[in-house]
Order: structure tokens, then C-alpha cells, then sequence
């Protein structure tokens, strides 16, 4: 566990006045308060960090016990047995400035030293909403295509989610009351996930459209034919025209992506013909080659 | 009228500790909306992850109602950037994965 310089967490002397301190942190949290920040992780570490240092320091009893006692911390309890047997220690909470809600835990240092505990807000017993989580949960396309539910934990507890069909990469669904408690008796806050989606081997999305490029035959794409095609689902027969061009395209109406939340309703499938030339040819055939470009 | 999804103005000022005359600042500048039934303010619970933001903008932060406005508008334009560019990282796959 490592000392924590709240002074220089804020930004400022060890003499600073109680109004220099308020001032340092009021800055420095209108900067970096979560609400400001969405998802900014990084943002909401320093938060914590400079609420951590505010509790201490905007607190006259916390401040002179960390300015005695900070660098040696580990025997702050000591001090703190000597001086209670020697008077009875008044509750500072309620004559204290504290500047934001509770937002999360607070270092080991911090807990080491003070105990538990956090700002109450103004002072009074404010209710505060949990704070929200954010996770993010991994999925393969195929897995996106179908509705199902999963389990899996945050901050230690199961959560089992239905996922519906067609959610979109990067898109952020919320479950109510499944993020930190309330303090004081305030609701719990929510659950954001955000959805990861790989990318599959041979099929693309964009939005409720698949995408795919199929290797066809030059003899094929020359006479027309059949083509078997692999798609998400299963295979899907289809006949290719004669004197399909390279890099032409085909559209699959309906064979593509399920419409979030929009049962029956599918997005199309759309797949690029990569014309093969043959390789390896026998002597026989380049000569029937010559023969067929001779006849243009 | 149903009141099932709204929270009694008096309640959330009464659990936030504060006045409800903020609430109604907050209404007329049209950060907020309040609906009335039978002379009893209400809020939507769709609108309190705001209305808790504002009034830590407000309180905990110091921060005036002309800051709030001015804030609330670039947060919900930095979330409609952020939809766009989700939007456009997915369309960049389709060709990345191509290459």
C-alpha cells in the first residue's frame, strides 16, 4: 500500500487554506466529475482520487491527524487509541464540507488510516443513487443473430440477460437497478453494458445487410450454374447467370441480419462474385483457350 | 392519470435536500419538464439520471443554470457523436476485414 500525497492530488501547498483547498478540488472536479466524463475510466479514477483528498483535507480533525501521521500511517491507530483514551472524539460528520456523492470505494490508504466511510453531501443524509457500472460483453456475430440469454457476473454477482437478436456492435443496452447500491437509502443505479461483436471469417455486417464475397468458377460464371452458398444459417442454393462478371453482386432479399427488436424482419444478404481464373491448365486446354480467343 | 412511471417533485427535493423552487428554475429554462396532476408536481422517472446530474452540477459543483444549459447541450451532443462514430467504425469493418 503506497502514501497518497492528497496535497498533491489537489494541486496544492500543505499550507493551503480550507478555501484554497475547496477552490483546488471544486476545479479540479468540474473537470473530471463522471457526469462530465461518461465512460471515462481514467476520469473517474482521478475523481475518486481528489474526492478522497477533499474528505481528508477539507475535514480539519481528518487533516491533522493525515499531516501528523500521513508518511506513517501505520501507526496512525496507535495515535488514535492514545488520543481517544486521553478524550471523547466528537463525530465531525454534519459541520464538514464534502463535494460530491460517494462514487465508489476508496484507497487502501484511505481505509487504512480514516476507516471506512465517504461524504455524506452537503453535509446533511443525502440519498444517493448508485453509482452506474459499465461492462462490456464479448459476442460472435452468430451469436448476435439469435435471441438468447447469458450469464455472466459484474462486481461479483450473476446477471443472466436477455440478449435480442440484431444488436449492433459498440451498442450499450441498460438494466435498471443492477449497478451500485443507493446510499442512505437512495435507489440502486444501473447496469450499462456495451456489446463487442467480432468479426466473422467471411461475412460482414453493416447494420441489418451481411456482406460476403463467394470464389465462382470462370466456367460457371461464363455458362451460369449452380452455386452452393454458406451463410450464417446454413446453406443456401443459388443460380448464377451466365456471363457473371467478376466482382458483380447479388442481393439476397431477406437471407441478412435480424432487425433489432423487430420479430420476423431481416436485413439482405448481399454477395460478391470473385471470378477464379484456372491455374495449372494442361496443354489441352490452353489450346482450347487460343481457339476460344481466336473466335472473338 | 396513471403515476406509476412519475416521482412526486416533493419526494425527490425531500431525498436530494433540495428546494423544489431549483426544480422549478430548472423548468423554465426547459432543462426539465414537470407534469401536473391535481396541482401536484411530477417528474418522469425517465428524466431523474438528468435531473440527478443537474443538481450535482448545481450543488456539488458550483455550476450556474446557463452552465448546466450549456453543458446538458454538449453532452447530448457529444453522445450523438458517439452514436455516429460507433456507426462509422462498423462500416469501416466491412472494409478493414476486406483488405
Amino acid at each position: 500500500m503506497d502514501y497518497v500525497d492528497y496535497y498533491k492530488v489537489l494541486g496544492i501547498d500543505r499550507s493551503a487554506s480550507p478555501k484554497e483547498i475547496k477552490s483546488a478540488y471544486r476545479k479540479l472536479a468540474r473537470k473530471l466529475h463522471p457526469d462530465l466524463n461518461p465512460n471515462d475510466k481514467d476520469a473517474k479514477r482521478k475523481f475518486q482520487q481528489i474526492n478522497e483528498a477533499n474528505e481528508v483535507l477539507s475535514d480539519p480533525e481528518k487533516r491533522k491527524k493525515y499531516d501528523q501521521h500521513g508518511q506513517d500511517w501505520q501507526h496512525a491507530d496507535e495515535y488514535e487509541k492514545a488520543k481517544q483514551s486521553r478524550q471523547q472524539s466528537q463525530d465531525p460528520r454534519g459541520s464538514r464540507y464534502s463535494g460530491a456523492p460517494p462514487e465508489g470505494d476508496f484507497s487502501d490508504f484511505f481505509e487504512s488510516m480514516f476507516g471506512g466511510g465517504g461524504g455524506q453531501g452537503r453535509g446533511r443524509q443525502v440519498k444517493y443513487r448508485g453509482e452506474d457500472y459499465n461492462a462490456e460483453l464479448h459476442l460472435e456475430l452468430i451469436d448476435a443473430y439469435k435471441t438468447h440469454k447469458q450469464t455472466f457476473t459484474v462486481n461479483g454477482k450473476n446477471i443472466r440477460i436477455n440478449i435480442p437478436a440484431g444488436i449492433e456492435n459498440g451498442q450499450t443496452i441498460k438494466i435498471p437497478g443492477h449497478g451500485g447500491s443507493g446510499k442512505n437509502g437512495g435507489p440502486n443505479g444501473d447496469l450499462y453494458i456495451t456489446f463487442s461483436i467480432e468479426n466473422h471469417a467471411t461475412i460482414k455486417r453493416l447494420g441489418n445487410d451481411l456482406y460476403t464475397t463467394a470464389d465462382l468458377d470462370l466456367y460457371t460464371a461464363v455458362l451460369g450454374g449452380e452455386f452452393t452458398l454458406e451463410t450464417l444459417t446454413g446453406k443456401v442454393k443459388l443460380t448464377v447467370k451466365p456471363e457473371t462478371q467478376n466482382g458483380s453482386k447479388v442481393k439476397l432479399k431477406g437471407k441478412g441480419f435480424p432487425v433489432y427488436k423487430s420479430e420476423g424482419q431481416f436485413g439482405d444478404l448481399f454477395v460478391t462474385w470473385s471470378v477464379q481464373i484456372p491455374k495449372n491448365l494442361t496443354a489441352r486446354q490452353k489450346e482450347l483457350f487460343r481457339e476460344l480467343s481466336k473466335s472473338q | 392519470m396513471q403515476t406509476e412511471n412519475l416521482i412526486a417533485l416533493e419526494e425527490f427535493c425531500a431525498s436530494h435536500n433540495i428546494e423544489i423552487s431549483f426544480i422549478s428554475s430548472l423548468q423554465q429554462t426547459g432543462l426539465i419538464e414537470i407534469t401536473r396532476i391535481m396541482e401536484t408536481g411530477f417528474i418522469d422517472s425517465g428524466q431523474l439520471k438528468k435531473l440527478e446530474k443537474i443538481v450535482n452540477f448545481y450543488y456539488e459543483l458550483d455550476i450556474n443554470l446557463e452552465g448546466i444549459e450549456t453543458i446538458t447541450h454538449l453532452l447530448e451532443r457529444m453522445s450523438s457523436l458517439q452514436d455516429e462514430i460507433i456507426e462509422l467504425k462498423n462500416r469501416l469493418r466491412l472494409y478493414e476485414s476486406n483488405e
